[in-house]
């Protein structure tokens, strides 16, 4: 799968993957909840590249947040990981599906000028070449290869260079305008729980009882994992005592937290291995020891 | 002088307009088989007919997977063993389109083996072109599900002791509707084979017996890839229909050639279309591709 994700990137093919996440390595815990694909969805396919990944944490989340995949992929043109878990894939809850008309659909960037002009690969202003369909007649090639404008092969570290600076900058200067982030009672908190998945639903009850006892404990539910929303974590580093990660693995997100928190936050990471969710008393004891 | 005074003549290929006459020279060796098998398929579109936006190649990785960025028609190079999934899923949303896989016999039969099982199973409507040389001619010389018993790899230093797949055998007996095997050296046959095979609805498979000078000729001493023709010539035997459990390839032994399997079962689209139109009545709306 892995290398064939790199493929999508590379051709910038509009793609979306579900993962639902269970606990590895191997065939580990069929099937029992993990969020230990996190970074194998971020780095798994060789080289460097960006994509978007979004983590929906019921099934009226899966239907609107795998509408959001396909959009956000069309947009910009990169395949977009869905990446549910064990509990998310398996969950039973009531759903509302609206009418067709009401669901925003982002259309396929498609070119329709003169066929002699086509190159397709140039980039448009937002970065993101026009497509075109097989059959249409402008008889393009593309590969997994290095290429240039017109998708020929071109081994060479300038184009290399340029290609992937711009595979990686149509989604990095945009990271702030893909993050969907929903934070409660984030300001003047002591404490912050940061999550996302099946993990958000978990922490709600320990962050309730955190608050029921007077601590100031918000929390920030990453709706949008990738790309890593750097700039509201820097910024909220600056401004609480301590970042508390949940999630389902042993320390995977954690680490893309700790190194924008830089120090000016403390970083508290609640792991688990996987197979089932956390103990709402392990998140709890996190928020209390984080808080001033 | 003007330019009709000039004694030079002008030079063009007989074939630019199936050529990306901007890519060429193209990277192969001289006297590998390569150029023919290009010049084969070229020659077999303009014998159809097709127009040049009906008709679609996908190619692995490997020599052989460099076809696709050489015929100036709709062309992906993908991944290593992956053309025939990419060509399916190119297939089923425009059914309308020609769709031609020409691959490598290490990226067909080795690491894309089980997709070409499968495909032929599925008698999903695609022509495949695969491109026998005995080797894993690209990376250097290694040993291929080809390899005949004796003859010698980089990875088989003192001959291949692995048996080989018979290709028409095992496309045969995975269900493949049109199996056809020629050589280099037979070029009207070959165009003929592969017009046929586009032509035929499912599954169509051609051989071709192709000289690989630099690697596999060099490593067995079996001289230029002239001399292979010469090979060909004094070895291949024609044998239409023949039985193709007889079609095992030996060590510089006879080659059999020949139109071996052509026969009739519903395409993959076709079963499907058929089993819904008698399980949902005129419920079901026959499907024709996802492309307006
Ligand atoms: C996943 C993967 N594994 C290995 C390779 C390296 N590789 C490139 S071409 C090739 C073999 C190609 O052999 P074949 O399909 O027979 O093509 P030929 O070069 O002989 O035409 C291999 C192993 C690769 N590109 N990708
Ligand atoms: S290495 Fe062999 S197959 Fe590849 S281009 Fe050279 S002669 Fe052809
Ligand atoms: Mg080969």
């Amino acid at each position: 799968m892995m290398e064939n994700l790199g493929l999508g990137i590379m051709m910038e093919v509009p793609t979306v993957i579900i993962n639902v996440q269970r606990g590895g390595p191997s065939t580990g815990l069929p099937t029992l909840p993990a969020q230990a694909d996190i970074m194998q969805a971020r780095w798994g396919s060789h080289g460097d590249y960006e994509l978007i990944a979004v983590a929906p944490s019921s099934p009226q989340e899966s239907f609107d947040y795998m509408i959001m995949a396909f959009n956000l992929s069309e947009k910009y043109r990169v395949p977009t990981l869905v990446m549910m878990d064990e509990c998310v894939g398996h969950m039973t809850e009531k759903i509302v599906i609206p009418e067709p008309e009401e669901i925003e659909i982002t259309p396929r960037k498609l070119y329709d000028g003169p066929k002699d002009e086509y190159l397709p690969y140039r980039p448009d202003e937002d970065m993101v070449p026009w497509m075109v369909r097989a059959g249409d007649g402008y008889r393009f090639h593309t590969t997994g290869l290095t290429h240039d404008e017109r998708g020929y092969p071109a081994m060479n570290a300038e184009c290399q260079h340029e290609l992937v600076t711009r595979l990686m900058d149509k989604i990095r200067t945009k990271a702030d305008e893909i993050a969907v982030l929903e934070e409660d009672e984030v300001d003047g908190a002591d404490v912050v729980v940061i999550s996302y998945g099946i993990s958000s639903r978990v922490a709600i009850p320990a962050v309730e009882r955190a608050r029921a006892e007077g601590v100031k404990v918000g929390s920030l539910r990453m709706v949008t994992v990738w790309p890593f929303p750097e700039n509201r974590m820097r910024e909220l580093a600056k401004e609480v005592g301590a970042l508390v990660v949940v999630e389902l693995n042993m320390g995977q997100m954690y680490y893309e937290v700790e190194r924008v928190a830089a120090g000016n936050a403390k970083t508290i990471l609640v792991p688990h291995a996987g197979g089932w969710v956390h103990d709402s008393e392990d998140i709890y004891q996190a928020i209390k020891g984080g808080a001033r | 002088m003007t330019k009709e005074a000039t004694l030079e003549p002008e030079l063009s290929h007989p074939m630019e307009e199936l050529l990306r006459m901007d890519r060429i020279p193209h990277i192969w060796c001289p006297t590998c088989g390569l150029g023919t098998v290009v010049t084969a398929f070229a020659s077999a579109i303009q014998k159809l007919e097709i127009g040049l936006d009906d008709i679609a190649v996908v190619s692995g990785i490997g020599c052989t997977g460099r076809v696709a960025g050489y015929v100036k028609i709709d062309s992906f190079h993908t991944t290593h063993g992956r053309a025939i999934p990419f060509a399916t899923g190119l297939h089923l949303a425009n059914p309308k389109l020609k769709t031609v896989v020409i691959s490598g016999d290490g990226d067909l039969i080795s690491i894309g083996g089980n997709h070409f099982i499968h495909a032929a199973r599925r008698n999903i409507d695609l022509t495949v072109i695969c491109v026998n040389n005995f080797i894993y001619a690209m990376t250097g010389g290694q040993v291929a599900p080809t390899t005949p018993l004796t003859a010698n790899a980089s990875t088989m230093p003192y001959g291949n002791f692995e048996q080989p797949f018979s290709i028409p055998y095992l496309a045969d007996s995975c269900g493949a509707v049109y199996v056809a095997r020629w050589s280099a050296l037979h070029v009207r046959r070959l165009v003929t084979a592969i017009a046929e095979a586009i032509a035929k609805p499912g599954f169509s498979v051609v051989e071709v017996i192709s000289p690989c000078s630099t690697l596999y000729s060099r490593r067995n001493r079996l001289g230029t890839g002239l001399d292979l023709m010469r090979f060909y010539h004094d070895n291949c035997e024609i044998k239409h229909g023949a039985d193709t459990r007889e079609l095992e390839i030996k060590f510089q032994e006879k080659i059999t050639v020949g139109k071996f399997i052509d026969r009739d079962r519903p395409t993959f689209v076709q079963s499907m279309n058929n089993w819904y139109g008698k399980v949902f009545g005129d419920e079901y709306e026959p499907y024709e591709g996802a492309v307006e």
